[in-house]
């Protein structure tokens, strides 16, 4: 399939289409509207397709585990504050072990905030912002491409693990235009079955799906064995990009956007003759503790950039357990710093850790 | 001899839990007698609530999915949605409905949503001990409504039942009590009925059943249908509050 040049919002959407999803449940938000509307679309078009813009990010989470439990794929988005209110179905979601997808375009915050590109969302996506010991799979898009690519995976991701995966995108991201070849389209017929799915009991045991388990004993088996998953997960699913790391004296660590404003900014250092190179985490869970860590025998030194007051940045140094130094900059409530910014500060600590 | 009395076939072999008196064991059984004179054991799929009927896929042997409290319109309308030629019911107390999950209500009886809700309406939030609840009448004591509901103090009760008839897309409203024998009969043909609403797509249905909670209200279970009849009917009139002879939905 050629490329197409699209918005990122429409590219989730068309991707997500590709990828078998029938159901979308959303609520209007900025930076994210252009999604339900493509959603609205695209599904009216298509036989089974369901589109509802819901009362509340609330009832719209709700309606995807309702179509989740149905055996449907299904996805909602919303940005910061609507994901805020998403974030008791997510617990139930993990808890039932059910897949879907949900889109987060990141907006500036706490808050209202504002409809600018933030990254603040990194912490509420990748902690859990819900209750309970769970996990979700959390992938960072940092351009169109991507888009398109990581809405695909995410559905495939989610129906294998039977867990809910977060695309966690921003504002920027949403509305820039790029080029984007699509995967090909998933015939939903031939998608495998789901065993678990209530369907109505026909030829089978009745099935329930719950979450309450009143005695501990079992609540606690429940969630060993989501351990368990979340233990596979990170073995098998860690994604990450680098970038000019082979004689790299400091590594900056960014993730999304903010990825690639750094790599502008490494381009422009390195013309200068920094040996700076970048680590991209593209699971920010299970975040590339690894690689991260095995680096930090070659280089001491790392820089976190991130378009926040500081999230991912506490990943990178439980990756490295102390072994390294770790520089922090960020600027948050959706301002987006311009590669020439980010190179000035890389070069300034550069020299200030003597590596030059 | 002749068996001319059992469980129904979708009720499990399970003892119920619920207090004696309470309006869960006969509602469950009627629900259970009506799913299977209309052959819908396999083609059904029930919404519990977060409530003393929590536990309700214990008892039915149908297919059911746990909602979080208040969300279960929202989760029926994703399954309906989901599943067009399957049944799908919510089972809900007044807390769950008219409080965390009005707004999800009022909207699936706007979009006319093919499911049916009962509504089982104590007055009370009973599996947490009997606090304060939107069916509450004035005069009530409840654990958060010391000394009797006071309008200016604790609010009014709310009519959700009402309220959701004036939505275009809800088909079928009814209000019953459990406190007689014509009663409860009342309830099940009600339920039927609405079972019926939604098999022929006319748009929501809902049937909201005035339930005895003995143990919140600090009565025999005698005393409570009593104040059904003689209290709770005066807030909550009972009788068929829509019943549109509506057009066919929309295919969804």
């Amino acid at each position: 399939m050629a490329k197409v040049l699209m918005r990122g919002n429409h590219i989730i959407g068309e991707s997500a289409v590709r990828a078998g999803c029938r159901f979308y449940f959303g609520y209007p938000i900025t930076p994210q509207n252009e999604l339900p509307e493509y959603m609205a679309e695209r599904l009216s078009k298509l036989e089974g397709g369901v589109f509802i813009q819901a009362e509340s990010e609330v009832a719209a989470i709700n309606m995807v585990i309702g179509a989740s439990m149905a055996g449907g794929r299904a996805m909602t988005s919303s940005s910061s504050p609507g994901i805020s209110l998403k974030q008791e179905g997510i617990s139930f979601l993990a808890a039932l072990e059910l897949p879907a997808v949900i889109v987060n375009m990141t907006r500036g915050g706490p808050g209202l905030g504002n409809i600018a590109p933030a990254q603040s969302d990194y912490f509420q996506a990748t902690r859990g912002g819900g209750h309970g010991d769970y996990r979700t799979i959390v992938l960072g898009p940092s351009s169109g491409q991507e888009l398109a690519q990581l809405t695909y995976e995410a559905f495939d991701l989610a129906d294998k693990y039977r867990i809910p995966v977060v695309l966690l995108g921003d504002g920027m991201l949403g509305q820039m235009m790029e080029p984007a070849e699509f995967p090909p389209e998933v015939q939903v017929k031939k998608l495998p079955h789901k065993d678990w799915a209530l369907t109505g009991a026909k030829g089978r045991p009745s099935r329930f799906i719950r979450s309450l388990l009143l005695d501990p004993i079992e609540e606690e088996e429940h969630n060993w064995k989501l351990m368990r998953k979340y233990e596979r997960i990170t073995k098998d699913e860690v994604r990450y990009e680098t970038f000019a790391l082979d004689d790299a004296k400091m590594i900056v660590v960014a993730f999304g956007t903010a990825a690639r404003i750094a790599k502008g900014a490494i381009k422009r250092v390195r013309e200068q003759g920094l040996r700076v190179g970048l680590i991209r985490p593209i699971s920010l869970w299970p975040f590339p503790s690894k690689v991260i860590k095995d680096f930090s025998k070659k280089a001491r030194h790392f820089f976190v950039f991130e378009m926040n007051m500081g999230q991912m940045l506490e990943d990178v140094k439980l990756a490295l357990e102390g072994s390294g130094e770790v520089h922090f900059y960020g600027r948050p409530g959706g301002i987006i710093p311009t590669p020439l910014e980010v190179s000035r500060v890389i070069t300034s600590q550069y020299y200030k850790k003597r590596l030059g | 001899m002749k068996k001319v009395f059992s469980r129904p076939k979708s009720l499990k072999n399970v003892p119920f839990h619920y207090c004696p008196g309470c309006g869960h064991s006969t509602l469950h059984r009627l629900i259970g007698e009506v799913i299977d004179e209309m052959d819908l054991q396999e083609r059904i799929i029930g919404v519990p609530p977060a409530g003393c009927a929590v536990l309700a896929y214990n008892y039915f042997d149908i297919d059911m999915g746990e909602a979080a409290h208040g969300r279960a319109a929202a989760l029926a309308t994703g399954l309906k949605r989901a599943l067009p030629d399957r049944m799908v019911f919510t089972y809900q107390g007044d807390g769950d409905i008219a409080a965390i999950g009005t707004a999800e209500t009022i909207h699936a009886a706007a979009r006319g949503e093919l499911f049916t809700t009962i509504f089982v309406n104590n007055g009370v939030y009973g599996m947490t001990g009997g606090q304060m609840a939107p069916t509450t009448v004035l005069g009530q004591t409840t654990t958060t409504s010391p000394g009797g509901r006071i309008g200016k103090r604790d609010g009014f009760p709310i009519n959700l039942s009402e309220m959701l008839a004036l939505a275009k897309g809800s088909a079928y409203i009814e209000r019953t009590t459990l406190t007689s024998p014509a009663h409860i009969l009342k309830t099940k043909k009600a339920i039927a009925k609405a079972f019926r609403v939604q098999l022929e797509g006319r748009g929501f249905s809902l049937v909201e059943v005035l339930s005895p909670c003995p143990t919140n209200w600090k009565m025999s279970p005698v005393e409570a249908w009593k104040w059904i009849d003689e209290t709770m009917v005066k807030s909550f009139p009972v009788g068929i509050i829509k019943d549109s002879a509506g057009e066919k939905q929309d295919a969804h």
